[in-house]
C-alpha cells in the first residue's frame, strides 16, 4: 500500500499551476518555431515572432504567458493500491489551485454562479477534476490551465453513423472556419469520436494532453488526424484569424466504442497557449 | 514591428483615424481603458438609464482586457486582448457615445464594422495570448471604476508603443480574409 499525504497533492498542484502558466511546454514552442519557418504571410510571421518573444518573457520574468490563466482541469489516475491520507482528493487539488493562483499572481477567472455572474470565487477554484481508478500503486495528475476563448469555440455533434469520416471532417472544418481568430490560432484540436455524449467530450479534452503532434497509435485514426489537419489548414484562417495556412499545429483523436445508432463527435479547441503538465507520485 | 509601423499618439484625431487602413501596423502611445464583459454590462446599463458614467467615453479607447494581478514589482500582470465578439452587442452603443477605437482579438459582427464606418471609429487587433509581451508596453495602470469586478474592473492604462494592427478601418475595410464586403 502506497501512502500519499493530501498535502503532497496540494503542493504539486500549486507548483504545476504556476509552472504551466510561466513556461509554455517546449514541444509547443518547437511547433510554433516550425510554423514560423513555413509561414506564408508577413502578418503570420510577425505574430509568430511575438509569440516566441512572449514565451521567453513569460519564462524569464515569471509573468503569465497569457492573461487568461485558465480554468484548471485535472485528470487523475489513481492506483487502486494507493491510500490517500488527509483531505479528500478534490479538496487537496482545490487547495493547490488556491495556493498556486494566489502566490503566483495568476488571474482568478471563475464566477461562482454562471447565471448571475456577480461573484468571482477569487482563487480560481473549483478545478474541474476527472478521476479514474487504475491498477497499481501510483498516482498521476495531468493538469491543464484551459483558456476560455478557445474553450468557447469547442463543439459537440451527435452525427448519424452514415455521416462517417466525411461528416466528422466537415463539422470540424466548418466550426474552425466560423471561429476564425476568436480561439487564438494556431490551434491544437482535441477530438473525441464515439462513446456517448459525455464520453466524447472527455476524450476530446484528454486528447489535448497527448504530446503535441504525436500521432495516434491507431493507424486509421492517425491518417484521419492528418486529413483533418490538412483540411483545417486549407481554410485560410491563419494565425489570429488574419489569414495564412497555419490555422492548426496538430489534431489529436481518441475514439471509443459506441451505440449502433450513434456517432458522437466532440471537438475541444486549444489555443497556442497549450499549458499543461503532469506529476507522478 | 516593422519599420512601416505608424506611431500614433492618443487621443486619436479624426484625421489620424481617416488615414488608417485595415492591415496597417500601429504603435499606440497614450491612455487606454480596459473593459470586458461585466464592465460593458454596467457601462451600457448606465448609458441606457441616463446615469453618470465613471469614465468619459468620448475620446476614450477601450481595450478588451482582464489582466492578471500585478506582482509587487510590476505595474500590471499579463495583459493581452480577450475575444472581441463577446462585446459586439455593446460596441455600436459605445462608438455612438464617442469611443473612437476598441482593441481586442478576432473578427466581429458586421454591425461593429458598420458602426466604425458610421461613427468614424476603428477596431484594432492585438495578438491574443501574448499577454506577457503586451504588458511590457504598459507603463502605468490604475483601477478607475468597478473595483469589485476584480480582473474585470476598468483600468486606466498608459501605453508606450503598444503594437496593434488595424482590424476594421472607418472606410469599411477589414483585415479578416473571410469578412464579406460592406455595401
Amino acid at each position: 500500500m502506497h501512502e500519499i499525504q493530501s498535502s503532497q497533492i496540494t503542493e504539486a498542484v500549486a507548483e504545476l499551476c504556476q509552472r504551466v502558466n510561466f513556461e509554455l511546454p517546449e514541444e509547443v514552442q518547437a511547433a510554433l518555431r516550425r510554423t514560423r519557418k513555413t509561414a506564408t504571410t508577413d502578418v503570420a510571421r510577425m505574430i509568430l515572432d511575438q509569440l516566441r518573444d512572449n514565451a521567453r518573457l513569460a519564462r524569464e520574468e515569471r509573468i503569465p504567458y497569457c492573461q487568461d490563466t485558465g480554468l484548471v482541469v485535472v485528470f487523475v489516475e489513481l492506483g487502486q493500491e494507493v491510500h490517500l491520507v488527509g483531505d479528500d482528493i478534490h479538496t487537496a487539488i482545490d487547495a493547490g489551485v488556491r495556493q498556486g493562483y494566489q502566490d503566483g499572481y495568476l488571474r482568478p477567472s471563475v464566477v461562482s454562479n454562471p447565471l448571475d455572474r456577480a461573484t468571482n470565487t477569487g482563487d480560481n477554484t473549483p478545478a474541474i477534476v476527472h478521476l479514474r481508478m487504475v491498477a497499481g500503486d501510483g498516482l498521476t495528475l495531468h493538469l491543464a490551465a484551459k483558456g476560455g476563448g478557445s474553450e468557447n469555440m469547442s463543439a459537440l455533434w451527435m452525427l448519424t453513423p452514415a455521416a462517417g469520416r466525411q461528416g466528422i471532417i466537415e463539422a470540424i472544418v466548418e466550426r474552425i472556419r466560423e471561429a476564425g481568430g476568436k480561439p487564438c490560432p494556431p490551434l491544437i484540436l482535441g477530438v473525441g469520436i464515439g462513446g456517448d455524449l459525455e464520453k466524447a467530450a472527455l476524450l476530446a479534452k484528454e486528447a489535448l494532453f497527448r504530446p503535441l503532434g504525436q500521432p495516434s497509435d491507431d493507424p486509421e485514426l492517425a491518417e484521419l488526424e492528418q486529413e483533418i489537419l490538412a483540411a483545417v489548414n486549407a481554410t485560410g484562417v491563419g494565425p489570429m484569424g488574419l489569414g495564412g495556412a497555419d490555422t492548426a499545429l496538430a489534431v489529436h483523436l481518441l475514439s471509443y466504442p459506441c451505440h449502433i445508432a450513434s456517432l458522437p463527435v466532440a471537438l475541444n479547441v486549444q489555443c497556442h497557449a497549450a499549458r499543461h503538465g503532469s506529476v507522478t507520485f | 514591428m516593422s519599420s512601416d509601423t505608424k506611431q500614433i499618439q492618443l487621443p486619436l484625431t479624426a484625421e489620424a483615424i481617416g488615414d488608417l487602413h485595415a492591415g496597417d501596423a500601429v504603435a499606440l502611445s497614450g491612455i487606454v481603458y480596459t473593459a470586458r464583459d461585466a464592465a460593458h454590462q454596467r457601462l451600457t446599463s448606465a448609458l441606457e438609464a441616463g446615469q453618470q458614467l465613471p469614465i468619459d467615453l468620448a475620446g476614450s479607447v477601450m481595450y478588451y482586457c482582464g489582466p492578471t494581478p500585478a506582482s509587487p514589482e510590476r505595474v500590471i500582470g499579463a495583459a493581452g486582448p480577450t475575444t472581441s465578439a463577446r462585446m459586439d452587442a455593446f460596441a455600436p452603443q459605445l462608438y455612438a457615445a464617442g469611443v473612437p477605437a476598441t482593441i481586442g482579438k478576432g473578427q466581429r459582427a458586421r454591425e461593429v464594422r458598420e458602426a466604425c464606418r458610421e461613427y468614424g471609429g476603428l477596431y484594432l487587433v492585438a495578438t491574443g495570448g501574448a499577454g506577457a509581451l503586451l504588458a511590457s508596453f504598459i507603463i502605468e495602470a490604475q483601477v478607475v471604476a468597478y473595483p469589485d469586478l476584480g480582473p474585470e474592473a476598468i483600468r486606466k492604462l498608459t501605453v508606450a508603443g503598444l503594437p496593434v494592427l488595424v482590424g476594421y478601418d472607418t472606410h469599411g475595410g477589414s483585415i479578416f480574409p473571410n469578412d464579406e464586403k460592406l455595401d
